[in-house]
């Protein structure tokens, strides 16, 4: 039988029983019905599938469900709230997404970022998203969606 | 294709100890995963057994001696870069550290998976080189420590014997006033594989060379000193001629070849280049 993995995701507590191998990407799409995170590459270069582990961006892709035992995992959907975030907001303000497949990647490295930067400027943010393919924008977008941010939190 | 996971276990053992044994009874380590997941998503991923290292307390951790700092295998290249004495007494490691994949990727990957991974391009390698770095092995019979100049014999050849791991490496203090220099050449600022990777130490007194490291990276099977090059800097007054003598003697040294990132013309020219900048700056 499988064991069983404990876990905290976007702070609802979840247990899964999963082989120890299998990706932290596959059970939150797959068992957990979490499918805002992405697979794009599966081998650590898009960043697609980008959550926090215990507050560390990570690639969901390369972490094995055994890693993430008894972790706190904030997905994409663990930014939403009733409104939209201030990051939010700027991504609509300044079209930081076209076909949205690496969007809440992007999201998610941002807010990696704006935790402990509050306002970077434009060299750091592009550092920050420096893991995060975007076929479609350019980038110039996104990275002006993720400088903006913090007018919006006014 | 990706491979399935239930072709593989892979087990999470309590104490470093335990890990030990299951290491001497063929089992193969996991740590950040950044490398054995992607073999694994490629399908190529020939161990079946894995123990997971990486919540093993007794290989993590940065301790600082007199004369050195000790780097436990399990630290990662983000907990390098917030280290401040590691970043200012060993900017060069900082550097590889700054310069490997992007955030994700130095938020998991670990200074002892990139050693025993053991690719010729690998970044860390040469800043360690050029520090004179040395590694300690740990087994279920015991620890030992050998120069990390040892350590890589040929293509994805290492001295771990069955049924060791990594426990540690550790970095003298360079000398004071030593000249350091590293770059890496790939094809974009993050998250490419080097096409070269130059490590360079030098300490002069009295006008002349009295140390002098330069270890690289893509360059030849694997990370690499240059030993015909040191040989003929060392002890030398670092002047014009004897730059060019140097640079004309990389080529005994390594072998770059051509593949998927680079050309070996290429990686040549910049090989030279990086030497000779790194001594017109001793001039
Ligand atoms: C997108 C991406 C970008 C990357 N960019 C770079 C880059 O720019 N430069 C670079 O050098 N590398 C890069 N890498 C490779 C990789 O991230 C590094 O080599 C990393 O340091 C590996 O460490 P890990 O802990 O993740 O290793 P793992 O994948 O856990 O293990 C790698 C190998 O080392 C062995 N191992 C791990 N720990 C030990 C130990 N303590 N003792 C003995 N054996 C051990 C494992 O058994 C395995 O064979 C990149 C990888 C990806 C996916
Ligand atoms: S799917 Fe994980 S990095 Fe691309
Ligand atoms: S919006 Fe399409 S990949 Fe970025």
């Amino acid at each position: 039988m499988k064991p069983t993995f404990k876990l905290k995701i976007n702070g609802k507590a979840f247990a899964v029983q999963a082989h120890p191998l299998e990706r932290l990407l596959d059970v939150l799409r797959e068992q957990c019905g979490l499918s805002g995170t992405k697979e794009g590459c599966g081998e650590g270069e898009c960043g697609a599938c980008s959550v926090l582990l215990n507050g560390e961006l990570v690639n969901s892709c390369l972490v094995p469900i055994a890693q993430a035992a008894g972790a706190a995992v904030l997905t994409v959907e663990g930014l939403a709230s009733k409104s939209l975030s201030a990051l939010q907001k700027s991504f609509l303000e300044h079209g930081g997404a076209q076909c949205g497949i690496c969007t809440p990647g992007m999201l998610i490295a941002a807010s990696a970022l704006l935790k402990t930067s509050r306002r970077p400027n434009e060299k750091k943010v592009r550092e920050a998203l420096a893991g995060n393919l975007c076929r479609c924008t350019g980038y110039q977008n996104i990275v002006e969606s993720v400088v903006g941010a913090h007018k919006e939190s006014r | 294709m990706r491979g399935t996971a239930s072709d593989y276990s892979l087990v999470t053992p309590k104490s470093l100890c335990e890990a030990l044994t299951l290491i001497q009874q063929g089992a193969h380590p996991l740590a950040g995963g950044t490398d054995l997941m992607v073999l694994f998503e490629a399908g190529s991923l020939q161990w079946k057994s894995l123990v997971n290292i990486a919540g093993l307390k007794e290989l993590k951790g940065i301790r600082f001696q007199q004369d050195r700092v000790e780097l436990g295998a399990l630290t990662t290249y983000t907990q390098i870069l917030e280290d401040k004495k590691v970043v200012s007494h060993f900017p060069m490691l900082a550097e590889s550290a700054r310069l490997t994949g992007a955030w994700a990727i130095q938020n998991r990957g670990t200074l002892g998976g990139n050693i025993a991974n053991a690719s010729p391009a690998a970044d860390s390698p040469p800043s360690l080189l050029a520090y004179d770095a040395e590694i300690t092995l740990t087994s279920a019979t015991g620890d030992r420590t050998i120069p990390y100049v040892d350590f890589h014999q040929g293509y994805k050849k290492t001295a771990i014997r069955e049924g060791e791991i990594i426990r540690s490496i550790t970095l003298p203090f360079p000398r004071r006033h030593s000249h350091t220099y590293f770059r890496k050449v790939g094809t974009r600022n993050a998250q490419a594989i080097s096409k070269v990777v130059v490590a360079g130490l030098a300490h002069i007194i009295g006008g002349r060379l009295d140390q002098f490291r330069w270890a690289v990276g893509s360059l030849a099977p694997f990370p690499k000193r240059c030993r015909h090059v040191e040989k003929i800097l060392w002890g030398n007054r670092v002047a014009k001629d004897l730059i060019q003598t140097a640079c004309d003697n990389l080529k005994n040294d390594i072998a770059p070849i051509d593949d998927i990132r680079s050309t070996s013309t290429y990686r040549m020219i910049v090989a030279r280049n990086c030497l000779k900048d790194f001594l017109e700056q001793l001039l």
